[in-house]
């Protein structure tokens, strides 16, 4: 168990180190600093802007910078939906890969472009390689560079400036400065840890029940190995895999995601993929803190979420290994090694912990294990900060939510002081709160809205699998990771029909766009406010007694809003696992 | 010099609670508040309230489930256990109408009295040509003249444009004894209509159209009849509404949710694990704190024209305050005997309050006061030199003093007395030199032409001031002191009344300068001022109080005006401005906190008949799932009266650091707020349990 804890604590070092120097780098890329790579990419941009019509020096406020979002969002929405729907008629496809049913395009093309990445299909049995490549590899980049470029957004406007800068500028600087680059070095990391990265089609091996077998059938399916042949799917996976979780993107080239070997070879690439997701959610933090000239209060932000994910890593962990599963001792089995079902021996129990803590904080949504095989204990953990969506999060998009969370909080206790509460020097009144009231409740709603549909009118409940409350888990777990744009799945649920396909499609849309619009609002009506000065009658929020008011609201407010849905879920599911019935 | 002094009004904070505690509950308030709550439940009235509206909405659901168990479908729930949840919601409801109808009931008691002064009073018009007509005081419109003569009634506010008069304002500002009116000064000129003029006669010119005078406001305020929400007020409201609309979606949501598990729900439970989620407690008290925080304002003798300034005191950055009459006395008293040569104190003491026997001036009272206080005895002195007479002050000699029997003794300006004595002493102007430096006025006194020593002037800081100062800066406040004096002496004031800034040598334009260079830097601000000149400053500023002895022109520009003419008050209206905010913060805390427990009651309630291993969430180890529904709607209906006096008489405060107040308060309130209802709800449970399984 020791071991477990080292093993932890190494790799959360590695991301704690990263934070300030990719924090400051981006802080630079944000605000017109030069880089090092703006005499090998300058070019690149202007020639960009130069195709695009764009001049990056115009400033927009919220709307215009909004409205430039949406539109470059709707035109690559409809881009991708349009090569998914028709690449049978597309090059690249060495398998041969068939037409794509409509609802599974819709969907698809609404999780790629939205940062989400749930995948209602297996990547090596659907797509073609032109489809990977151009509706999933593509909007990777750009819907990680459109939820950063909202997140610098939203700082400038935290920062009291009206316009928040100019969109087109932001997106592409994202991705020619922090997405491109990093993912080449990424990638060229993977290829050498035995991630493939190809365009030819799929191989075919013959086993070693080959020679024997008497009549091989026509068409071999990867679990016909007895048939004496095996087809082993393959691609351009290692450049997939880099942006997938730099990006925190998290959709695998393959069905099994990070777990599948050819995505995740071995415990360093797990590694690497693992600090790669955690390393712009982390580093923006430090970012705001420099551009605010407010690095107490970014550190005051860093280690609220720093305590929650460690919070959510213990239980995660302790549901696993620790605490007593009599599913395990009945089967005759040494519950101190854990519940090893639904996960892979290669990385083990500790890093599995910390992967699946940091796909749902992240909002990655990769997986190196089966969360639909946690314990219910441990399910929780992803469940849980999907719920609360602001424990560092994605691209930008996550932080935004602990500060929706931040001006709650403060507006129910600020008061406590006697003056109008303050956030960074400006009043929340009336308007500030609706907006960050409305932006909290689009979460709770889409969530237990679409879950209440469902079963209401019990629409395609063939798909859930196990009955009772794990299957109430599964669907609860889809829309949570649809709302949060997370994108991993619990497994078990089949999400290729038309009403989940149709449902999750809509969630991941509105949960992204009406949030970051309620968020961009409020970042220009911030802006737009006199600032007031700091005096000791000013309730600071840049100290722990803050950091503890913050997590006691996150904490409270999460807790009230998602609290009876857990209950029925993974703590009922857990209360009956320790009296012995599993489903 | 104590007895100079008139005594100081006894108004901190802790006196006004004490004072509203002695006055919140009499009969007379608490029994026609029962009848108005019951009023209050009209829908239209509800409405205004989202999350007491959602529990009426509540209640006449469980009403038909009483009446028709099976209305909605499946019947899992008895008829008797309807009625009691029926009964909770009801009550509950009307706590919270009682809560807003007690803080409602001291204004309408205040109202009454006043407007038993708002008589429709004849008035004399005096036309163009001078001559009089008779006209109803409803029909008198801003800028007529009229008359009014011994024992009228004042028939609307105005000033005075001519003539004399006392006119007896007790009924307004509590103030006994009549007050001289007459034209053409700021602080003497505006009369207040209903209030009637006990001797002589005056002409005032009408200042307000009907409806609009200062006692129609006072009384609507008070009434609070057209009580506006106030900014922070409508925020919490909008907040509160969400809270209510996402407890909704939980509580709805579960219906299908539980059916798909196999454990359908009945109605009555939802609905009463809605309404124990849903922010009930600070949703019924929310009106009442605003309407008590008013109250408090209105009963420490200010009126302010809405809850906005009141609340907008709390958020106050800086404080602008004359010198004069609010941080000093603004007369100069006599503070410090010195001597010279070969003489004492004492010597100079007896000195000094001999010269002044006859001197009426203040700065003359103030010698005789400070040289008695130093043990001076004028019996002895006087002994054997006769009555004496007066040398009275010219302009000319500069001095002033008594010719006693075989003893002159003077006292006036150091040269003055130089030349009389004929003997300039370089000791006696050092130390002039250094009382002047600080700001001071020195005196100097000689006997039969020798100089003893000097009188020290000042301006003197009203005593407990600093205090108040201090408290302010430990709020954040920022304390301005504007004086027309010359730097010197404005220096010297500062720092002993510990105003943190000060604005010397200052025109009645520079108040307005000051305010805008504060409000550029984002500040609020306040000030205090009577005088005519000071209107343009008082509209600037962010919360301006108007003295009531000041002229209309200031009041109409100020958001309050003072009763009692004390313009000290500001540092009183600034704390309970922030009191009703940690009020209106504290209870919503609570209110939140409180969900907590009420899940952990109902949550395993809901559940536990079809799902046995919830049992293990239900931690209170409550009786029965009823039981444990109705003990937390219980809770969730008493803690409303329960913190009604806490609501009405305000969080108590103690002027410090905002971080020191929100630990406290998040101790007190968030944390009391997460364990209270795991006690409450299980001594209800107690009590209730064996009552319940009858049901």
């Amino acid at each position: 168990m020791l071991a477990d804890w080292i093993q932890i604590a190494i790799v959360l070092a590695i991301i704690l180190v990263l934070v300030r120097p990719m924090g400051s780098y981006m802080y630079a890329v944000f605000t017109g600093k030069r880089t090092f790579l703006d005499r090998l990419l300058g070019p690149v941009d202007r020639v960009i802007y130069r195709i695009g019509g764009i001049d990056p020096t115009v400033q927009q406020t919220w709307w215009p910078y909004a409205r430039a979002m949406l539109v470059t969002n709707a035109v690559m929405f409809v881009m991708l939906f349009v090569i998914l729907l028709t690449q049978q008629y597309l090059p690249l496809n060495p398998d041969g890969m068939g037409a794509i049913d409509p609802f599974l395009a819709f969907n698809t093309a609404a999780s790629f472009v939205t940062n989400t990445n749930w995948q209602a299909y297996g990547g090596e049995s659907t797509l073609s390689y032109f489809s990977q490549l151009f509706a999933i590899i593509f909007p990777m980049f750009t819907s990680a560079a459109t939820g950063l470029a909202c997140g610098i957004a939203f700082i400038r406007g935290l920062g009291g400036s009206v316009t928040l800068g100019n969109f087109y500028s932001d997106l592409v600087r994202s991705v020619t400065r922090i997405m491109l680059p990093i993912s080449f070095v990424a990638a060229i990391a993977f290829v050498a840890l035995g991630v493939p990265a190809t365009f030819e089609g799929a191989a075919t091996a013959t086993t070693l029940n080959g020679p024997l077998a008497a009549t091989p059938a026509p068409s071999a399916s990867p679990t016909d190995i007895s048939q004496g042949t095996q087809t082993i799917a393959r691609g351009d996976v290692a450049p997939l895999i880099s942006i997938k979780h730099l990006g925190t993107n998290g959709g695998g080239w393959f069905n099994v995601n990070s777990s599948h070997p050819f995505e995740n070879p071995n415990a360093v690439s797990n590694v690497l993929q693992n600090v790669l997701m955690a390393l712009i959610p982390t580093a923006l933090i430090y970012t705001l803190g420099l551009m605010l000239l407010r690095k107490r209060q970014a550190w005051t932000f860093f280690w609220v979420m720093a305590g929650f994910f460690a919070v959510f890593l213990v239980i995660a962990y302790l549901g696993e290994v620790v605490v007593n599963n009599p599913i395990l001792t009945g089967a005759g089995l040494d519950p101190s090694q854990g519940n090893m079902e639904g996960k892979e021996v290669r990385f083990g129990q500790a890093l599995t912990a910390l992967f699946v803590t940091s796909t749902t904080a992240f909002t990655t949504g990769t997986v190196d294990a089966m969360h639909d095989s946690l314990t219910p204990l441990a399910s929780i953990t992803p469940i849980s900060q999907m719920f609360l969506n602001m424990i560092f999060g994605g691209k930008g998009v996550g932080f935004i939510n602990l500060i929706i969370y931040a001006i709650i909080g403060i507006f129910l206790t600020g008061l406590m002081v006697g003056r109008t509460p303050e956030f960074l020097g400006k009043k929340i009144e009336v308007r500030e709160v609706k907006l960050a009231s409305l932006a909290f409740l689009v979460h709770p709603f889409l969530i237990l809205g679409a879950m209440a549909v469902t079963f209401a009118l019990q629409l395609d409940l063939s798909s859930i699998p196990n009955p009772s409350f794990h299957g109430f888990s599964e669907a609860m777990y889809a829309y949570a990771s649809g709302a949060a744009n997370n994108g991993s799945a619990f497994a078990g649920l089949n999400a290729n029909t038309p009403w989940w396909n149709a449902s999750l499609g809509i969630v991941i849309i509105v949960g992204r766009y009406l949030s970051i619009l309620f968020m961009l609002a409020l970042a220009g009506s911030l802006a737009a406010k006199r600032t007031t000065p700091m005096t000791v009658g000013t309730m600071r929020t840049d100290t722990p007694l803050f950091a503890g008011v913050l997590s006691g609201t996150i904490f409270i407010v999460g807790a009230l809003t998602f609290f009876a849905v857990l209950a029925l879920g993974p703590i009922a599911e857990h209360f009956a696992m320790a009296s012995g019935k599993v489903f | 010099m104590a007895q100079q002094v008139a005594p100081q009004r006894a108004h901190d904070a802790a006196e006004i609670q004490r004072h509203v505690r002695r006055t919140t509950f009499t009969a007379d308030i608490l029994v026609p508040a029962l009848w108005r709550s019951v009023v209050k439940l009209d829908p239209r009235w509800m409405i205004k309230n989202p999350v007491m509206f959602v529990v009426e909405i509540g209640a006449v659901l469980t009403l038909l489930l009483t009446i028709d168990p099976t209305i909605f479908g499946q019947a899992a729930a008895s008829r008797g256990y309807n009625a009691v949840v029926t009964i909770i919601l009801i009550v509950t409801v009307l706590f919270a109408n009682y809560a807003e109808a007690v803080a409602e009931g001291r204004g309408r008691a205040q109202a009454a009295t006043l407007r038993r002064v708002k008589k429709d009073t004849p008035a004399k018009r005096v036309r163009a040509n001078g001559s009089i007509e008779f006209v109803k005081s409803t029909d008198l419109r801003k800028g007529d003249i009229v008359l009014v003569e011994v024992n009228d009634l004042v028939p609307g506010d105005g000033d005075v444009v001519e003539g004399v008069a006392y006119v007896n304002e007790a009924a307004i500002t509590g103030e006994s004894a009549p007050v001289l009116k007459r034209p053409g000064t700021d602080t003497q000129s505006s009369v207040i209509g209903g209030t009637p003029v006990v001797t002589d006669f005056v002409k005032v010119r009408i200042s307000a159209n009907p409806g609009e005078s200062f006692l129609d406001r006072m009384i609507a305020l008070v009434e609070g009849a057209r009580r506006q929400k106030t900014p922070n007020e409508i925020a919490l409201t909008a907040l509160l509404a969400v809270l209510t609309l996402i407890f909704l979606v939980v509580c709805v949501t579960l219906v299908p949710f539980a059916a798909y598990l196999g454990s359908p729900l009945d109605v009555a439970t939802v609905i009463a694990l809605l309404v124990c989620l849903i922010p009930t407690t600070i949703g019924g008290l929310l009106s009442a704190i605003g309407i008590a925080g008013m109250d408090r304002v209105t009963r420490f003798n200010v009126l302010a024209m809405s809850g906005r300034a009141v609340e907008a005191a709390g958020d106050i950055d800086t404080l602008l305050l004359d010198k004069t009459g609010t941080i000093t006395y603004g007369n100069r008293l006599a503070s410090e005997f010195i001597p010279i040569g070969r003489f004492t104190e004492r010597d100079v003491a007896e000195a000094a309050l001999l010269s002044s026997l006859a001197d009426e001036t203040v700065e003359g009272r103030s010698i005789v006061a400070f040289a008695t206080q130093k043990g001076v005895k004028q019996e002895t002195l006087m002994t054997g030199h006769g009555a004496g007479t007066l040398i009275a002050f010219s302009a000319e000699t500069r001095m002033s003093g008594m010719q006693l029997d075989g003893m002159k003794v003077m006292k006036g300006a150091i040269d003055a007395i130089e030349l009389l004595v004929g003997i300039p002493s370089e000791e006696l102007r050092r130390h002039g030199a250094r009382v002047a430096g600080e700001g001071g006025t020195p005196l100097a006194v000689a006997v039969n032409n020798e100089i003893r020593g000097l009188v020290y002037l000042k301006d003197t800081v009203k005593p407990g001031i600093r205090e108040r100062f201090d408290d302010m800066r430990r709020m954040g406040i920022k304390t301005v002191m504007i004086t027309g004096d010359n730097p010197l002496t404005a220096k010297t004031i500062a720092r002993e009344a510990g105003v943190d800034d000060f604005v010397a040598q200052a025109k009645p334009e520079d108040k307005i300068r000051v305010i805008k260079a504060e409000q550029a830097e984002g500040k609020l601000v306040a000030m205090t001022g009577d005088g005519t000149n000071d209107a343009p400053a008082l509209a600037q500023a962010d919360v301006a109080v108007a003295m009531s002895s000041g002229t209309s022109a200031a009041k109409e520009a100020a958001n309050m005006v003072d009763l009692d003419s004390d313009p000290t008050k500001l540092v009183d209206i600034v704390q309970i401005g922030k009191q009703m905010l940690i009020t209106r913060g504290a209870i919503t805390t609570f209110s939140i906190a409180n969900d907590v427990a009420k899940y952990f009651a109902i949550i395993p309630a809901m559940f536990v008949g079809a799902f046995a291993e919830l049992q293990a969430l239900n931690v209170m180890q409550l009786a029965t799932p009823q039981s444990a529904i109705l003990s937390a709607l219980v809770f969730n209906a008493i803690i409303i009266p329960l913190l009604v006096p806490l609501a009405l008489r305000g969080v108590r405060y103690r002027p410090t650091s905002a971080d020191a107040l929100l630990l406290r308060n998040v101790a007190i309130y968030g944390l009391g707020g997460i364990v209270a209802p795991f006690i409450g709800i299980k001594i209800i449970d107690i009590v209730i349990a064996p009552f319940v399984g009858k049901l």
